[in-house]
């Protein structure tokens, strides 16, 4: 097959490069030039830095592979930063990690691999694909704590189907042990946790700068509408927030609700977070065929999967959960594999 | 490798390899020394800068050896404007290489008036509207020869004389680095005070460079420290680069006339070819007005970055004009200077040639893009 890799200059692509070539198929590595910064810096936190470009680089080159960086911060630009802004001045909690991956790696990328004459895109993700009986299958990673599948839960058919990730079927130790073999400088690096674009510092410093019209004064108020103090915007908000409400109160106090339309933050107590289920908007199937019923729904990154019911596009939790955050997703398993994903549109008590 | 990538960098000449070669070994000596070994590297830069100096109708002491074109055009910009007796403003143009419109942005963000000058749809900038924005303050008009993107060539002679007339005390600099193997390159003619030349563009080392610095233009340094190049240019001398650069001069104005002809032919047919292969190519280098050596061309729907990839794949070199650090293709300011949309820009792929051009092998790559975009499409 030909083949091409993303490579963010991490350990997980890089191993992912190399098990390709390794396999013997025709490898051609690309880093995606995503963000520059609203006064064209580049970034230096995150997933794609420009030394992490230089890592990538490096490692294609070791490897042996034709290596190319490509533009697509048109894209990203468009389809997460936008988006992310967007959501945080509609009361959401967006995941832009997600984003990316579905928008501009699985959607803009993948439509590409013609462009290469490649067959199949590989990227570095801790999750596994399976085709049963002429079905692309995707299942969680073989390392359970860095299981990726959650974000990867809006793949179908047609992206599954070209896509390859190796390393998910090897442990995160294996695979530095593969990369420290190879002697890749990236094989002990740390774990990127930033948002590539915010960079070391707070998302609403980011927001700040990009978009300070999003920043609209409002009220703190109970859940029993009384106003209990003032805030400079909804979007400093968490559903589930604790800490930086900005009034003091004898017992702990969170936010259970934002109200763009009133710009109204709502506060309450534990109990108040707990929700019996959520709307869903932007459902996706993993084999195209709508599940209703019983599944497994894991609505954090690292959050353990919640026995709950779809009923159309509304998700029913068995036990009432706390703290979920409307713009976050959530991805529906059996067992290990994964059925689907949505994103959350709204919580219901 | 077919390479088509020739304006960005071109091979070194043999020959200029095997001059350089004993200062990098038994000639090793700091030309500022006393002693035997650093007069022979001296004797050897200075012998240098007299031949470069009679190349191109100027004296001795006019060439400044710098590290290359950038340098060299920051020289020329900073030196004016920061020249505690002169004059302080910088006028250039939008199609400019980086080198000149970054150093002049750095000016203006020091509060230096600085005007940029448009283009038309060709490239061409109006002498007229140059000398309108020359005024008391102005003290460098930079202009280049031979735009690198596009091969666009400025009549630098007339419009120097131009500005001249109308604001003597202005010094007049061109960026000249595309034009070396091409063009009959004389400091008289050009009319200019300053003249930018890089090595590497003509098959000589990368890292070379000059800056000529005609009598009377007095610039301030923009490196301190032990004053070498008559205080022009601190710096131990790179003396292998020196010898080097001469040597690769030398050897493309002896093979100027055959370069014209041959290059600019086979660089014809290479146009000749796409153009009829891709029926809705368009072409951003002027018919009549362009370098022997270099084609920019738009091919509609098909994105420049993906062209290049798979010409990488096929074994063709090729570019898009500029390329950022990262390596990733970036719109062209000069496209977009020409009234191009970014997504035009997007769409346009340079192809240059050089002293190893031969026609057998652009044919090979002609018929390559027209097959790709046929593919692409």
């Amino acid at each position: 097959m030909k083949v091409l890799v993303a490579m963010s200059g991490g350990v997980d692509s890089s191993v992912a490069a190399a098990l390709m070539k390794d396999e013997g198929h025709d490898v051609i590595g690309v880093t995606l030039k995503l963000w520059s910064g609203p006064r064209g810096e580049a970034p230096t936190a995150g997933c794609c830095t420009v030394s992490d470009a230089e890592d990538a680089r490096r490692v294609a080159a070791e490897l042996r592979i034709d290596y190319y960086v490509l533009d697509h911060t048109d894209d990203f630009k468009d389809g997460v930063v936008d988006h992310f802004v967007r959501d945080y001045a509609s009361g959401r909690t967006p995941n832009p990690c997600i984003e990316c991956n579905r928008i501009v790696k699985f959607d803009r990328l993948l439509k590409r691999l013609d462009d290469f004459d490649c067959d199949v895109l590989v990227t570095g993700h801790h999750a596994r694909t399976r085709n049963h009986n002429d079905v692309w299958e995707l299942l969680r990673g073989a390392d359970e704590a860095k299981d990726q599948s959650y974000v990867l839960s809006m793949l179908t058919q047609a992206e599954l189907s070209r896509t390859r990730l190796p390393v998910g079927e090897l442990t995160k130790r294996e695979v530095r042990q593969i990369a420290a073999g190879l002697g890749m400088r990236s094989a002990h690096k740390p774990e990127s946790m930033d948002i590539c674009f915010v960079g070391d510092g707070h998302y609403l410093e980011f927001l700040e700068d990009v978009a300070p019209e999003v920043f609209e004064p409002g009220p703190l108020v109970d859940t029993d509408g009384k106003e209990m103090g003032s805030h400079a915007g909804i979007v400093g908000f968490t559903v589930g927030q604790r800490r930086g409400l900005g009034i003091a109160v004898g017992e702990p106090r969170f936010v259970v609700r934002i109200e763009p339309e009133s710009s109204t933050v709502v506060l309450g107590s534990r109990d108040d977070l707990m929700v019996s289920g959520v709307d869903l908007s932007a459902v996706t199937w993993t084999d195209g065929v709508a599940v209703q019923g019983e599944v497994m729904a894991q609505y954090r990154a690292h959050g353990d999967p919640v026995r709950a019911r779809i009923d159309a596009t509304t998700l029913i939790f068995h036990e009432p959960q706390a703290a979920i955050a409307p713009g976050q997703t959530v991805a529906f398993y059996e067992d290990d594999k994964v059925l689907g994903g949505a994103l959350i549109a709204a919580t219901s008590l | 490798m077919i390479y088509l990538d020739h304006a960005a960098t071109t091979p070194m000449r043999p020959e200029v390899w095997d001059v350089m070669a004993p200062f990098a070994s038994s000639v090793f000596g700091n030309s500022s020394g006393i002693h035997q070994v650093s007069r022979q590297a001296k004797n050897a830069l200075e012998e240098s800068r007299e031949r470069i100096a009679a190349l191109i109708g100027a004296k001795p002491a006019e060439i400044v050896f710098t590290s290359g074109g950038t340098e060299s055009d920051n020289m020329a910009l900073k030196g004016a404007a920061w020249n505690p007796t002169h004059r302080s403003g910088v006028v250039t143009v939008a199609t400019e290489h980086e080198a000149v419109l970054e150093t002049a942005d750095l000016l203006g963000r020091f509060d230096d008036p600085v005007t940029i000058v448009g283009v038309d749809h060709e490239g061409f900038v109006d002498p007229e509207a140059l000398v309108d924005a020359v005024d008391g303050d102005t003290a460098v008009v930079s202009v280049m020869l031979i735009n690198n993107e596009t091969g666009l060539v400025q009549d630098v002679a007339a419009i120097a004389r131009q500005i001249k007339e109308a604001e003597p005390e202005v010094y007049v600099h061109t960026d000249a680095v595309q034009g070396f193997a091409s063009e009959d390159i004389d400091v008289g003619g050009l009319n200019v005070d300053m003249m930018t030349i890089s090595g590497h563009k003509f098959g000589g080392p990368k890292g070379a460079g000059l800056l000529f610095v005609r009598e009377g233009t007095v610039l301030e340094p923009i490196l301190h420290g032990g004053g070498q190049e008559l205080g022009r240019r601190s710096g131990t001398h790179d003396v292998a680069a020196a010898v080097g650069l001469a040597r690769a001069m030398e050897l493309a104005v002896d093979d100027r006339d055959r370069f014209r002809t041959e290059v600019g032919q086979i660089r014809d047919d290479f146009e000749k070819r796409v153009m009829s292969g891709i029926d809705d190519a368009v072409l951003n280098t002027p018919a009549d007005q362009g370098s022997s050596h270099h084609l920019n061309v738009r091919i509609p729907g098909v994105r420049n970055e993906t062209l290049l990839m798979r010409l990488d794949q096929a074994g063709v070199a090729a570019s898009a004009g500029s390329a950022c650090q990262s390596g990733a293709a970036t719109v062209s300011h000069v496209l977009e200077a020409m009234g191009l949309t970014p997504n035009q820009a997007r769409e346009s792929v340079r192809f240059s040639f050089g002293w190893t051009s031969t026609l057998d092998e652009v044919v090979e790559a002609a018929d390559l893009v027209v097959d790709l975009v046929g593919k692409l499409r």
